[in-house]
C-alpha cells in the first residue's frame, strides 16, 4: 500500500478551562489517501471543525493539541516554525470554511481577492494573476469577464464556487471542506460538489469532507469517519457506512434521517 | 387541499411584489392554498422562490398587492384593529433561528408569562404559574429544571420547544413554522418534529411548514406546494406528489435530494448544467393554468 497524503496518528486536543479541561479530539486516528474523498461526519460538538482547523493549524487557544501527529506526505504539520507553515497553508491545504460564501470580502473584487492570494504565495504580477484568475473561474463555470465584481453581485452557490476556486489556485495536496454547501439548497449544492468530485479527478487533490448530512457524504466520499464527543467511532467505506453500519451511534444517526421513499424513519432518536 | 373540512386560512391569489418598474420583483405570483386544522402543509423551494414572502404574508407582516386572504370564512381586514389583534393571536410563528428568537435577558417563564399575561386575560396569579408548567410539560421540558433558566443554558432543540410553547402560550390555532430544524442537530431534529405532529393532532392545529429539506416535509406533512419563482409549480398530497413529480421542476429538485443510494460517480445521478438551466428558464415563466394529475394532485402548466 502506498503512503498516505495525509495521516492523523492519535491527535488530541483540549480546550483548556478554568477549572477542567474539555477534551474535543480523543485520540483520533485516520489516513487520507492521495485523490480520495474522506469524510468526517457527526453532530455539532463532536470534534471534527476542531480537527480541520488544527490540520492547517488554524485552531486558536484555548484550543492545545496535547499530543498525536499530523502527517502530510511524512512531514509533522506540528513541528512546522512559523515561516514553514505560512508556505504550507494555501498552497498545500486550502481551507474553505462552514458558510465560506460570507468568507469573500464584500469591498473587494474578486479579481482582487484571488490576486492577494496569487501574489503572495506565488509572487505573480497583476497579469498573470489576472490570467491565472479567468482560468480557475472557468473551472468552476463562472465567466472570467465576471472578475471585475464584487462579492455581492453573485449568488450564494456562485460566491461558494468562487471560494472553492480560490482554494484551488495554487494546487494544493488537500482541501478541507467544512460543511461546504449546509446553507444553499439543494440543487446547488449538487452542482457544486458534482464540480467538486470531477476537478478532483482532473486535478488529483484530496478532500477532507465534513458534514453532518450522511445521505450526502455517502454519495460523495470514498470513506467515511464517524465522531461522536471527540473520538472517532467508526471507519468505514461508504458503502460499508451505509450499507453495514457497525457502530450504535452510526445506526442511530441514520435512523435519525426522515427519508424520501418509502417508511417515513426507522427508530431513532426519536423521543 | 381535498378535504372536506372548512379551511381555518385561505390565500386567495394573492401576489406580493418588491420594488417598482423596471426592478420589479414579482416574490409571490397569484399563490392560493388553504390551511385546514389538524393538517401540516408543507412550502418547499429554494431560496429566493417566495416561501419565505408566503410566510410573511400569512402574519401580516407584508400587506398583498393583490388578492386577499380570508380567515374561517371571513377575508382579513386592516382596519378592524380589534379583529386584526384577534387574527395575529391565532396565526404564530416559529422561527428558523432559536438561538436569537428568545430575549438573552429574560428567563423561559418570563417567556411564556407574557403572552399568558396579555392573551389569556382570564388567568390570574398561580393559574399563570400552572399554565407556565403545563405549557413545559406539553413541549416534553422539565418546567423545575426549565422555567428558571435563561436562553443560553438551553440546547438548540430546547429553545425551539420553548418556542413552541410561546406559540400555544398566545393561544394559535395556525402555526407558521419557518425552517424550525435546519439550525439543529441531526440527533434532536426528529424529536421537534415529531412534537408538531404531535400537538397538530391532540389540539387541532393548522401548520404551515416552511423547508427546502423535503425528506423532512414528508415527515410532518400531509400535503406539499413546491415553489419556484413566486409561482407554485405543483401542489397535493404530498406521497403523490413525491412519488410522482410530474412538473420538470419538482423533478429537479427530487433529483437533487441527497440519495445514499447513487454515488456521484453515478452518470444518472449527474445534472446537466445545461438542463437546469432549462428547467429554471421554463419553470420561472407565469402561466395560469394548471393541469389535474389526480383528484389531489395539480401542476401548472409548462410552456
Amino acid at each position: 500500500m502506498t503512503q498516505p497524503l495525509l495521516s492523523i496518528k492519535n491527535l488530541t486536543i483540549d480546550y483548556i478551562g478554568e477549572e477542567t479541561d474539555f477534551r474535543a479530539v480523543d485520540n483520533v486516528s485516520f489516513d487520507v489517501a492521495a485523490g480520495e474523498i474522506f469524510g468526517l461526519a457527526g453532530e455539532s460538538g463532536c470534534g471534527k471543525s476542531t480537527i480541520a482547523f488544527a490540520i492547517s493549524r488554524l485552531h486558536k487557544p484555548p484550543a492545545l493539541i496535547r499530543s498525536g501527529q499530523i502527517l502530510l506526505e511524512g512531514r509533522d504539520v506540528l513541528d512546522l516554525d512559523i515561516q514553514a507553515l505560512r508556505s504550507f497553508r494555501w498552497r498545500e491545504v486550502a481551507m474553505v470554511f462552514q458558510s465560506a460564501m460570507n468568507s469573500l470580502n464584500p469591498v473587494l473584487r474578486v479579481e482582487a481577492q484571488f490576486y492577494d492570494v496569487l501574489r503572495t504565495h506565488q509572487g505573480m504580477n497583476r497579469k498573470q494573476a489576472r490570467e491565472r484568475t479567468a482560468e480557475m473561474l472557468r473551472l468552476v463555470d463562472i465567466q472570467p469577464d465576471r472578475m471585475g465584481d464584487y462579492p455581492h453581485q453573485f449568488s450564494g452557490g456562485m460566491r461558494q464556487r468562487i471560494v472553492i476556486a480560490i482554494c484551488l489556485a495554487l494546487n494544493p495536496k488537500i482541501v478541507v471542506m467544512d460543511e461546504p454547501t449546509t446553507a444553499l439548497d439543494v440543487v446547488v449544492q449538487r452542482e457544486i460538489l458534482q464540480r467538486v468530485n470531477e476537478l478532483r479527478k482532473r486535478l488529483g487533490f484530496s478532500v477532507l469532507f465534513i458534514t453532518h448530512d450522511l445521505g450526502l457524504m455517502v454519495q460523495v466520499c470514498d470513506r467515511i469517519g464517524i465522531m461522536l464527543e471527540g473520538k472517532l467511532v467508526e471507519q468505514n467505506t461508504a458503502q460499508a457506512i451505509y450499507g453495514a453500519p457497525q457502530h450504535d451511534y452510526t445506526k442511530k444517526l441514520w435512523a435519525s434521517f426522515p427519508s424520501l421513499h418509502g417508511a417515513k424513519t426507522a427508530e431513532g432518536f426519536a423521543s | 387541499m381535498s378535504t372536506s373540512s372548512q379551511p381555518i386560512l385561505k390565500l386567495d391569489r394573492v401576489s406580493k411584489t418588491f420594488g417598482s418598474v423596471p426592478y420589479i420583483v414579482k416574490a409571490a405570483q397569484a399563490v392560493s392554498f388553504e390551511l385546514h386544522p389538524g393538517r401540516t402543509l408543507a412550502l418547499v423551494g429554494e431560496s429566493g422562490s417566495g416561501k419565505t414572502t408566503c410566510a410573511r404574508l400569512v402574519m401580516r407582516e407584508y400587506q398583498p398587492n393583490e388578492g386577499e386572504l380570508i380567515f374561517k370564512g371571513k377575508p382579513v381586514q386592516t382596519g378592524d384593529a380589534k379583529a386584526l389583534a384577534g387574527y395575529r393571536r391565532s396565526v404564530q410563528m416559529i422561527f428558523q433561528d432559536p438561538f436569537s428568537s428568545l430575549n438573552p435577558a429574560h428567563t423561559i417563564a418570563y417567556h411564556l408569562r407574557r403572552p399568558l399575561q396579555l392573551h389569556q386575560r382570564n388567568l390570574k396569579g398561580k393559574e399563570i404559574d400552572a399554565k407556565i408548567n403545563e405549557l413545559l410539560e406539553r413541549v416534553k421540558l422539565d418546567p423545575a429544571i426549565v422555567a428558571p433558566k435563561h436562553p443560553h443554558e438551553l440546547s438548540g432543540g430546547q429553545r425551539q420547544r420553548v418556542n413552541i410553547a410561546r406559540t400555544l402560550a398566545v393561544g394559535a390555532e395556525i402555526i407558521v413554522a419557518d425552517e424550525p430544524t435546519s439550525m439543529l442537530d441531526v440527533s434532536v431534529r426528529l424529536g421537534v418534529l415529531n412534537l408538531l405532529n404531535e400537538m397538530k393532532r391532540d389540539l387541532r392545529l393548522a401548520l404551515l411548514y416552511i423547508t427546502h429539506d423535503i425528506a423532512t416535509a414528508r415527515y410532518v406533512a400531509e400535503d406539499i406546494i413546491v415553489m419556484y419563482a413566486g409561482q407554485i409549480v405543483e401542489w397535493g398530497n404530498i406521497n403523490k406528489v413525491i412519488d410522482n413529480p410530474q412538473h420538470p421542476y419538482t423533478k429537479l429538485l427530487l433529483s437533487a435530494v441527497p440519495d445514499p443510494e447513487i454515488r456521484f460517480d453515478d452518470p444518472k445521478a449527474h445534472l446537466q448544467a445545461a438542463d437546469v438551466d432549462e428547467v429554471r428558464r421554463i419553470s420561472a415563466v407565469p402561466d395560469a393554468r394548471s393541469i389535474c394529475i389526480d383528484k389531489d394532485h395539480f401542476i401548472r402548466q409548462v410552456g
